[in-house]
Order: C-alpha cells, then structure tokens, then sequence
C-alpha cells in the first residue's frame, strides 16, 4: 500500500479523563473514528459545538497521545509533534513575549534558514496577513483577531506539508475573513498541502474544501462526507454558483440535524 | 502606575516638578510621620536618648561614619557576600525549578527537600554553618545563598508548571527540541513568576546579610551595627541600621524598574 493518503484515522477514540467527583466518569470525546484525507487535499470539518473537532486536531499534530485506533501520515504513524505538521490553534498561542516579527520568525528560525531570509519570509507573511506596521507589536497590544492573523501568518510561513486549522478566522470580521479565505486557497493552489480546516461557517466550508467531512454530536464520528465537486478555481463568481447554494443548503441541514441532536443530547 | 503619570507630566509642564514632589511626599507620608513620632518621644523624655536618639544625633553619627570610611569599606564587604549569595541563588534555583517542573526525575528528587527547607528558618543554621564554613565570607555567602534559593525554586517551579501549554505545543510543532522549549519558551513564559520570587529573594538576601554578619563576622554592616551597639554607641549603631533599610530599599526599587522594563511585552494586558 503505498502512500495515496494525506491523513489515515482508523478507529480512534478518545477519552479526557473525569476530575474526581465532578463528571468521574470523563469525557468520551471521540468514538470510533474513520477517516481518510487524501494527499493535498483540502478538507474541511464541521460539526457541533463539543463534538471533538479540536480533539481530532490534537490527535493529529501529535499533542496528545492516540488511545485507541491509529493516525498516520506519508511519515509514518504519528506519535509527537513535528514541523511536518503545523497548527493554527482556536486560541492563537502567540508567544507573549515575543513581537509579531519574532513570533513568525521561531519557526523558520528552526528550520535553520540563515536570519536574513528569515526575516524577509516572515515579513512577507505579515503582509500576506495585513498585519504590516505591526512587527513590533507584542501580542497584547493587538486585537483579536490580529492575533488570530499573526498566528496564521506564523504557522504559514514554515510552509508545513500539512496544515491544521480549528477555526482560524473565527476572530475575524466578516471582510478581512473573505479576503483571507481567499489568500488561503490560493497558497494552497500555489504550494500544495494537505489542509484540514475545522470551522463552523458551513458557507466558508463549501468555499474552501474540495471535500467536507460533518461529525456526529459528541462522541464525534465522520457522519458525512461530501465532495464539494466546485473544482480548483474558487472567487467572487463561486459564491453566486448554484451548485455552491445549493451544497450549502445541503451541509447546512445535516448540520443542524446533528447540533439538534447535540442539544437533545443534554451535557 | 500613578507614579508614571507623575512624571510624564512633569516633563511637560514645569509646574509639574511641584506637582510631584508632592506626589512623593503623599506616598511616603507615613515614613514622614514615623520619623516625627521618633524625634518627638525622643524630645518628649518618655524614652531615654540613649534608647532612641534624635534624628540630628544619628545623622551627625551618620556624617562621622561616613567621612572615616568606615561606612564604605564595611558596606561594601556586605553588599558584594549579598550579591555574590543572590546571584549563585538565582542561576541554581531557576535551574532546580524549572527542572523540576518539566522533568519528572528531578521533581522526585527535589521535591521533598525543597519541602522540608523551605519553612525552615535559615538563620537558625548560623553556629551549624560556622562549623563548617568558617568565619570567613563562605560562611555568609552560603547562609545568603540558602535563604535566597528556596524562593526562586518554588517561583520558577509554579510559574514553568503554569505555561499555557498551547504555546509549548506550537513551538514543538513548529519545529522546537526539547531543550530549546525549557529554554526558549518555558524560561521567558515562566519569567514574570521566576522575577516576583527574585524580589523576594533580594529582601531576604539583606535579612541574611545582617544576621550572619552580626553573629559571624569581622567586619559588614551586620557587625557593625553589633559592635557599635556593644560598644554604646546608640546614635551611630542606628545611623548604620538606616544604611541597611536605606539600601535595602533603594536595590528594590532598581530592581522593580528593571522588571517593568524586562516584562513591557506584558504591560497592556
Ligand atoms: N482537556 C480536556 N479535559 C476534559 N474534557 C475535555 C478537554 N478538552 C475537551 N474536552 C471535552 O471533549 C469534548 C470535545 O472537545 P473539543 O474541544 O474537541 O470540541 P470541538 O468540537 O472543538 O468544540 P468547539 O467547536 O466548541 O471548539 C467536549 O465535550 C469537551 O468538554
Ligand atoms: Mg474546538
């Protein structure tokens, strides 16, 4: 079997330990989970809130350890993280310390390029992600959602083969997150990756992927997947398509079928 | 931060120096009614001069002590053991701490231990540490190192066990050994709680200065403040005891500008 696959899960679970008396039992996070994203292919996750998306994430970059079942890349199984894997995290995890430059800088700093072409990668990182005037800024004099653009900036700029994203423009307004969910497909077409991309905007869902995986309420499995089928050009005149109205009233059913079953499902 | 205000709008406007000398004035206003109290139950013969002296007297002692030397010389002997306790304290208690903190092996080994001295008064190992130091400044430079390390261990321990530990797992995923996380991201993330228990190390440094000086020592300000004492010398044992608070207090002031200055990337916040 050679290597035809991005990412192969099979049959992971997960299970967040219980503090003692409150929820002792813990939390199963994850039950049984399947799926099979193919090499640089970009691939977005949906589902309801709590249902495991972030867990999913984790488990790939190797943060947390895989408890049951298996993932593995054209690297081998994973077991800890690695550059080959970069994330954009829900939270930024900016270094605090650091100003946006030396943020976006660390990581190609590892990579061992000479300081000089580090600087002029991350710089034209920063302005890919409109956060140019501010490579002296530290992370707290910025809003949001600048955060959150430094953070894809500085997990962009080590070009990684595959590339995690839970909810990367979740902090932004509803402009600059077009204009980066355009930015973004177009790196992808430019240097190929494999993507997986958590969000809950099922309309940027069916812009961004080439496929769309939707998770059951918690514990999260692959529900469905759909081919969004929209081919690899994606701008202005996607989003009047009627195949990409139409696959977003699809998805944007079956989503709410699970969150419906979420909240039935009580805590 | 009212402070900074000050001053900024002293540099504007030059009514503003008036401004904040009276701002100074207010914040040490209780220092200014405690050295009123002390002249007057001086004055008042409630108390003898020679139990508490008068402001003047202590000064004049203070201009005597200064103009033979004697000041100086002994409060450099002191201040160099202090620094040289200080500093060895905070290169091992940061590296214990975090260390501890981030490998399970040394947090079993250390724990217990960082335990049981912690609580434990340091100067009550004086006579314990003359035995095996000497009267010399090994003594001293140990007592101080002892005291001081205790609290730059437990600071640098919680503040390392308290990282955000998403910015650890971007920097491994971004390409970071295990070595360059401690040093790269668990130092300076641990850095604000590393500093706090630095400070106080700082204020435990001149405690232990003058105790092991006053028991054990041929000269510092500890046994200056002894012999003179001994000797009755009230007003100038005082003069010295106002030398060591005096600078006590002015190397934690340098020290807090320089942690505001070292933790800017935090001030917005
Ligand atoms: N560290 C943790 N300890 C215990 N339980 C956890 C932990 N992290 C997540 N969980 C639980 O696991 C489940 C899945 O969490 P996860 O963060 O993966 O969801 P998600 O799909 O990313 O949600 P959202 O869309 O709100 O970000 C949730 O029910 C959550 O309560
Ligand atoms: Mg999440």
């Amino acid at each position: 079997m050679t290597a035809d696959f991005g990412i192969k899960i099979e049959g992971v679970s997960h299970a967040y330990p219980g503090t003692q008396g409150l929820n002792a039992a813990g939390t199963l996070a994850l039950k049984q989970t399947d799926l099979l994203i193919r090499h640089h292919e970009f691939h977005a996750l949906l589902g309801p809130s709590g249902c495991g998306k972030s867990t999913l994430l984790y488990l790939i970059g190797g943060f947390i350890p895989v408890q049951t079942g298996s993932i593995s890349t054209q690297k081998g199984p994973v077991t800890a993280p690695g550059p080959d894997r970069s994330i954009v995290f829900q939270n930024f995890a900016l270094f605090p310390w650091k100003t946006v430059l030396e943020n976006v800088m660390y990581g190609l700093q590892k990579k061992g390029l000479p300081e000089a072409e580090c600087r002029d990668i991350a710089q034209a990182h920063i302005k890919l992600v409109q956060l140019s005037g501010f490579e002296q800024a530290y992370p707290s004099q910025l809003s949001g959602g600048m955060q959150q653009r430094a953070a894809i900036a500085r997990t962009l700029a080590v070009d990684p083969d595959i590339l995690l994203m839970d909810e990367p423009f979740g902090a932004l307004d509803a402009q600059t997150r077009r204009v980066m969910q355009e930015e973004l497909r177009m790196i992808w077409k430019r240097r190929p990756k494999t993507v997986v991309f958590v969000t809950h905007d099922v309309h940027e869902a069916v812009f961004l992927a080439d496929r769309i995986s939707i998770m059951s309420a918690r514990p999260g499995r692959i529900e469905h997947q759909i081919d969004t089928g929209l081919g690899p050009e994606r701008d202005e005149s996607t989003l009047t398509d009627r195949r990409f109205v139409e696959l977003g009233e699809q998805i944007w059913r079956l989503v709410r079928e699970q969150a419906v079953l979420a909240s039935r499902g009580g805590l | 931060m009212a402070a900074g205000d000050m001053r900024s709008v002293a540099a504007v406007d030059g009514r503003g120096s008036l401004v904040a000398v009276v701002a100074l004035c207010v914040r040490y206003l209780p220092v200014l009614i405690m050295l009123a109290v002390w002249e007057l139950v001086g004055r008042s013969g409630l108390v003898s001069q020679q139990m508490l002296p008068g402001i003047g007297a202590i000064a004049a002692a203070f201009l005597d002590l200064l103009q033979s030397g004697e000041l100086v010389v002994n409060a450099w002997r002191s201040l160099s053991r202090a620094a040289t306790g200080l500093g060895l304290a905070v290169l091992v208690g940061m590296t214990v701490g975090l260390l501890m903190a981030t490998r399970p092996l040394f947090r079993t080994l250390f724990n217990p231990l960082v335990r049981i001295l912690y609580p434990m008064p340091k100067s009550a190992l004086i006579p314990l540490v003359m035995i095996w130091f000497g009267l010399g400044d090994a003594s001293k430079i140990f007592l101080i190192f002892l005291g001081c390390l205790l609290p730059v261990i437990v600071s640098a321990y919680n503040g390392a066990r308290g990282v955000n530990p998403f910015i650890v797992w971007s920097a491994t995923s971004l390409g970071a050994s295990k070595e360059q996380v401690l040093r790269e991201i668990i130092l300076p993330a641990a850095l604000p709680d590393i500093l706090a228990g630095c400070r106080t190390a700082l204020a435990f440094s001149f405690i232990l200065m003058v105790s092991s000086e006053f028991v054990i020592a041929k000269d510092g300000l500890g046994f200056l403040i002894g012999s003179l004492g001994d000797g009755g010398n009230y007003p100038a044992m005082f003069a010295v005891i106002l030398t060591v608070a005096s600078t006590g207090f002015v190397a934690d002031r340098l020290f807090g500008s320089f942690v505001s200055h070292r933790l800017r990337w935090k001030e917005q916040a």
